[in-house]
């Protein structure tokens, strides 16, 4: 015998609104409530046979694109700065320009970024497989806690080592604006790393290496929660990797935007008046 | 042929009116059976019925939308975290697909649930492990594989050593013989019985295959899809032991034993 199912009402714009309000909640709500459970389980620190394959990955497998991603935005800055620069005939200042520019802003997002794409895209989808073929059930049922076991190792992997990776990305960026800017555009060697050093101070280091570890936290956030929340099938994971990457993406330039705010407020509070650049 | 059970009594897992939904699907309604101490119960029914769900239920894998899960009497939805997880243990289960962990190979497979659980010396968990694939039947040499280069049969047979690796108390089984050859469904069903044999576990079987039901069932549940249901109507439509199960006059039950699909084909024309 077959159910009769009643009559469903017409939906309105108050219901899809409504839908969208209490979906909000509850996704924010969830992820509260995965990050606090992550959050439990970071004092356990994960052995080292899970651990170092998953730093190696994160880390190792990262440097080449990270290295090219660092080249090419510090000769980028060099050629696109060059030109404004030299109208106000202060072309010699470009190294402050270009390492200010890397250390601050562009080298932790753009780096971020480019590992949202490549690692974040990566534990969303290998997360999501093991939630579709049942593997995190078998985790849980062995007496292992998912969370634990899966997303604890893959966060401080990212939490360690996407600093580190942009600090090489600054520094390979720094090398590429000065081979271009040196070698190409013949600017003095001198005048080129004596602005650099006046410009760039500890606190500019300090706050690009600041936002860059509140990125790797986010990614690995991002990423597990969306492997973790996977739909059915190859459609599924490919959905859960692709907002891994969108919703990173999406947190690194918020978080850059505040976080830019909180340390210009920083700066004032210790140092007074306005930043130099 | 199934191996009778001296009277089963106590009961090691009970579902009293349990209720499932995933967002607004509702798959399970007011679901309500036991499992005894020692027996093996087999559950059947179309797919999509919701059985793979009633197991995971069973197991504490999932937590219900309504109504209780019981083990040895005590609602799972009071027991701490800690104990909840150290209780799961009791259970050994082999997933539909075996569920084996890509990453890791066969041998550290079947020693993750004791590097997780046991404080043991590595040379302790060498012996569990061969002695666990040898009673699935597996050579040593096979240890050092990935699941990758396993075949199907022996993908179930290593997430059966896993499971038993623990020595637990009930076993689960999703549709233990599903994709494989005869021969191997029936291998499959010999470990399902030696299993029972030589560690008296209690044993919940998902199965769609007739042949596994004859051969291992002590009792069998039958659950019925709940969007071919009334609203009022039972979702168990049978319940009862596998001899029951094989003359039963009921046309839902007759119609899945059989495999015959007239009804549904007059329905779906209908």
């Amino acid at each position: 015998m077959s159910a009769v199912l009643p009559k469903q009402p017409a939906r309105t714009l108050i219901h899809e609104v409504g839908r969208v309000v209490i979906d909000g909640v509850v996704a924010v709500g969830d992820l509260s409530g995965f990050i606090s459970r992550m959050i439990s389980q970071l004092p356990r620190m994960p052995r080292g046979k899970v651990l170092w394959p998953i730093m190696h990955d994160v880390g190792v497998q990262s440097l080449p694109v990270i290295l090219v991603t660092g080249l090419f935005i510090g000769m980028v800055l060099a050629i696109q700065t060059y030109d404004t620069l030299r109208m106000m005939h202060v072309e010699s200042r470009l190294g402050s320009v270009i390492n200010v520019s890397l250390v601050k802003e562009l080298g932790p997002v753009l780096a971020a970024t480019m590992l949202a794409g490549r690692i974040g895209s990566r534990i969303a989808a290998e997360i999501g497989t093991m939630r579709v073929t049942e593997q995190i059930d078998a985790l849980q049922a062995l007496g292992a806690d998912p969370i634990g076991y899966l997303v604890v190792p893959r966060f401080l992997a990212c939490f360690w080592l996407i600093p580190t990776l942009t600090i090489l990305a600054d520094a390979i960026g720094m090398l590429g604006g000065w081979m271009l800017s040196v070698h190409a555009l013949g600017i003095s060697e001198h005048y080129y790393w004596y602005y650099s050093d006046g410009y760039v101070t500890a606190f500019d280091v300090l706050s690009g290496v600041a936002k860059s570890l509140s990125f790797g936290a986010a990614i690995a956030i991002i990423a597990c929660h969306r492997g973790f929340h996977c739909g059915a099938g190859a459609e599924g994971v490919g959905r859960a990797a692709t907002e891994a990457f969108v919703y990173s993406f999406i947190a690194i330039l918020a978080l850059d935007f505040l976080l830019g705010v909180a340390f210009l407020h920083l700066y004032r509070l210790l140092y007074g008046g306005m930043m130099l650049v | 042929m199934s191996i009778p059970i001296s009277e089963p009594s106590s009961t090691v897992l009970e579902l009293r009116h349990v209720s499932q939904r995933f967002g607004t699907q509702s798959v399970l309604r007011d679901v309500s059976f036991q499992v005894r101490v020692g027996e093996t119960l087999v559950l059947i029914g179309e797919s999509g019925c919701g059985k793979s769900v009633t197991t995971k239920l069973l197991a504490g894998l999932l937590n219900p939308t309504q109504g209780n899960v019981l083990w040895d009497g005590r609602s799972v939805s009071t027991l701490p975290n800690v104990e909840l997880r150290r209780q799961r243990l009791r259970f050994g289960y082999l997933f539909q697909g075996a569920a084996l962990f890509d990453s890791l190979d066969v041998f550290e497979n079947v020693a993750f649930g004791l590097r997780e659980n046991r404080r043991l010396r590595e040379a302790e968990v060498r012996d569990i492990v061969h002695q666990r694939l040898k009673d699935v039947g597996l050579p040593t040499a096979t240890a050092t594989k990935r699941p990758s280069e396993l075949s199907g049969g022996m993908k179930k047979r290593v997430g059966l050593a896993r499971a038993l690796a623990l020595s637990p108390e009930v076993m689960f089984y999703d549709e233990p013989t599903t994709g494989l050859d005869p021969v191997m469904s029936d291998v499959i069903n010999e470990l399902i019985l030696r299993t029972r044999e030589r560690q008296s576990v209690t044993s919940v079987v998902v199965t769609h295959d007739m042949h596994t039901v004859r051969r291992v069932a002590d009792r069998v549940v039958m659950l019925y899809p709940l969007n071919r249901l009334g609203p009022n109507e039972s979702q168990i439509v049978f319940e009862g032991t596998a001899a029951e199960a094989f003359t039963s006059d009921d046309e839902r039950v007759s119609d899945f034993i059989r495999g015959d699909a007239t009804r549904r084909v007059q329905e779906m024309a209908a």
